[in-house]
């Protein structure tokens, strides 16, 4: 993946959007497919999310996204579906170490309110900013750390360990 | 400069003088996965090459979330859990042993002064005995099992100090609550809260517990407890000797410092769907529910199941409305049982499963239909999270879920002790 341009069609979302929004405990606790869990993903705030969404999408959202549980299913069926990056203004901290561990680019944004659903988003995370292709803005983020970003890069924490033979530390 | 709890744990941990900010590498006491989480632990542990754990004495695995297994495709779970402890030498708690959080404190695995991880977020519970715990996720549990390390993020610490006696019928469940409701989702992501005063000091390690578990719903990264002589008693009671008692310097920074007054509270109930929506039982009496869940690691312990036998002895719960109670760990079944808390429970009408997670993850054991209503002592009513999303969950304590299952409506506790 090339972390200096992810561009995508947005899909916007609020604040506190929990892992239980994300992937109910109920799929969680039945399906380990992830084929057949990420069916259900998002289902209770938009329904048949997992057939409407594209390939190359992104989610963005308010504060404190991915809020409650540990799973680390809630990222793993966004990045099934083909979600390129989460962005928020802020993450709850177990779901922002996930995505980095699995390789789907979660990216701390504080003017996620100024984007709107539909708006097309130019991500870039070597230099650390997003444009809005649609509205002809430009966000600042917060960048991702070195060592994170390499993680990421590699595809996440199991593909980093294939790649170079040992752990991040 | 001083350090707070937090940061001496830490700096333990890592070898290094940490203070809040640094990133750093540590090396943990003890780590555990649950059947929620570790399928993906252990298939990123195979992926990575893993050949054996750091420690398998500090290795705990545990199926709680569906257990007994409920499906085909748990107990398939479960028989990797069990194949990869046998193979590996970790400790395996199997289905009935008790809820994962329970089973860490009862094991030993935790102590002051301890850094443990756990891949589920209300690992933060463990910091009632004075240790940092803390929830991560499967693929980086993989490798804390590889290695025995992990990076952390020094969290800042929020100091909250509780004062004033609790009116009767007012529990440490409706102290947590209320502090969640001031501090909110998010307003202690990345940071640790301490709890102290008081009125932590009088909680017993049950009441310390609820309060440390409940940390994780403002985005904490800990809760956490100095250890007192109670928190050693404690321990010594179960064989455990371990142990570094820390204290936060009177120079340490804090990221902010809040003092509640607890002596006027009454009892507290959060509200669906985000659990910072708290507002006193009084407000919403009257509600009309179909279940009510008595357990989690949240309210599963003695005292717990102790204060909700006291409303329902001689009683029955309401016509059409079902009541399970799930005790957190075995040893805590066998003593309810000796106590006669089971049979009380029995005689009023109550479901009383075995040990385990049940309905709070949305599993089994008391999923919701669409319309339903359910009053539940555990930590978490998202939308959705115990079955329908057309379903309502609220949170209180075991005091008002055992009074509003008398009633078949949310009740305030305290309007029992007045008849």
């Amino acid at each position: 993946m090339h972390y200096d341009r992810i561009v995508g069609r947005v899909w916007k979302f609020g604040d506190d959007i929990n892992t239980d929004l994300i992937i109910a405990g109920k799929y969680k606790l039945s399906i380990t497919n992830l084929d057949e869990l990420s069916r259900h993903a998002m289902e209770a705030l938009i329904p048949n999310f997992a057939e409407k969404v594209k390939r190359g999408d992104l989610i963005v959202a308010g504060r404190n996204f991915g809020c409650g549980s540990s799973r680390e299913q809630a990222p793993l069926v966004l990045k099934h579906l083909g979600i390129g990056a989460v962005i928020a203004e802020s993450f709850a901290r177990i779901f922002y170490r996930n995505a980095i561990n699995i390789g789907l680019p979660a990216v701390e944004c504080k003017e996620t309110n100024r984007v709107s659903n539909g708006d097309t988003l130019e991500v870039n995370l070597v230099d650390g900013y997003i444009k809005n292709l649609t509205k002809n803005e430009v966000y600042s983020v917060k960048p991702i750390p070195p060592a994170l970003l390499e993680v990421l890069a590699s595809g996440g924490l199991v593909n980093y360990v294939k790649k170079y033979g040992r752990l991040p530390w | 400069m001083g350090k707070t709890i937090a940061e001496k744990i830490l700096s333990l941990a890592s070898g290094k003088d940490v203070y809040a900010g640094d990133i750093i590498v540590a090396s943990v006491d003890a780590a555990m996965a649950h059947d929620g989480t570790a399928l993906l632990t252990i298939e990123a542990f195979n992926e990575m090459g893993g050949r054996g754990l750091w420690n398998p004495s500090r290795v705990a695995l545990v199926i709680d979330h569906v257990a007994p297994s409920a499906t085909e495709s748990f107990s398939r779970v479960h028989r990797v859990m069990r194949e990869f402890a046998r193979k590996y030498g970790a400790t395996l708690y199997d289905a009935g042993s008790g809820i994962c959080h329970q089973l860490m404190v009862e094991s030993g695995l935790v102590y002051p002064g301890a850094l443990v991880v756990g891949a589920d977020s209300h690992t933060c519970t463990y910091g009632a005995l004075g240790a940092f715990a803390t929830g991560i996720g499967s693929t980086e549990m993989a490798a804390v099992f590889m290695s025995g390390k992990l990076w952390f993020k020094v969290p800042e610490t929020i100091r909250i100090e509780v004062n004033g006696f609790l009116q009767s019928m007012v529990l440490p469940k409706d102290v947590i609550l209320k502090i969640i409701g001031m501090i909110g989702a998010d307003g202690a992501t990345y940071k640790a809260v301490e709890f102290c005063g008081p009125t932590v000091k009088a909680m017993s390690m049950d009441g310390r517990l609820t309060l440390c578990n409940m940390a994780v719903e403002m985005g904490a990264k800990t809760g956490i407890i100095e250890a007192d002589g109670k928190t050693i008693e404690y321990l010594s009671g179960l064989g455990v000797k371990e142990g570094l008692s820390f204290r936060s310097d009177e120079d340490a920074v804090f990221s902010s410092k809040i003092s509640l007054d607890v002596s006027g509270l009454e009892p507290q109930i959060s509200c669906p769907h985000k659990v910072d929506n708290v507002r006193s039982v009084r407000e919403v009496e009257g509600k009309e529910i179909d279940q009510v869940f008595l357990g989690s690691c949240t309210n599963g312990r003695l005292e717990d199941l102790r204060i909700a036998a006291e409303i329902l002895r001689g009683k029955s719960i309401k016509k059409g409305v079902r009541m399970i109670v799930t005790p957190s760990s075995r040893s805590i079944y066998l003593q309810a049982l000796k106590e006669g808390l089971i049979e009380i429970f029995m005689r009023a009408g109550c479901i009383v499963c075995n040990p385990g997670c049940g309905p709070c993850a949305g599993a089994h054991q008391g999923i919701l239909a669409p319309g339903e209503v359910c009053l539940s002592t555990s930590n978490r009513n998202f939308k959705g999270r115990m079955g329908s999303v057309d379903a309502e969950i609220y949170l209180a304590s075991p005091a008002t879920a055992a009074a509003s299952a008398i009633e078949g409506k949310i009740t305030d506790p305290r309007r029992l002790l007045r008849k």
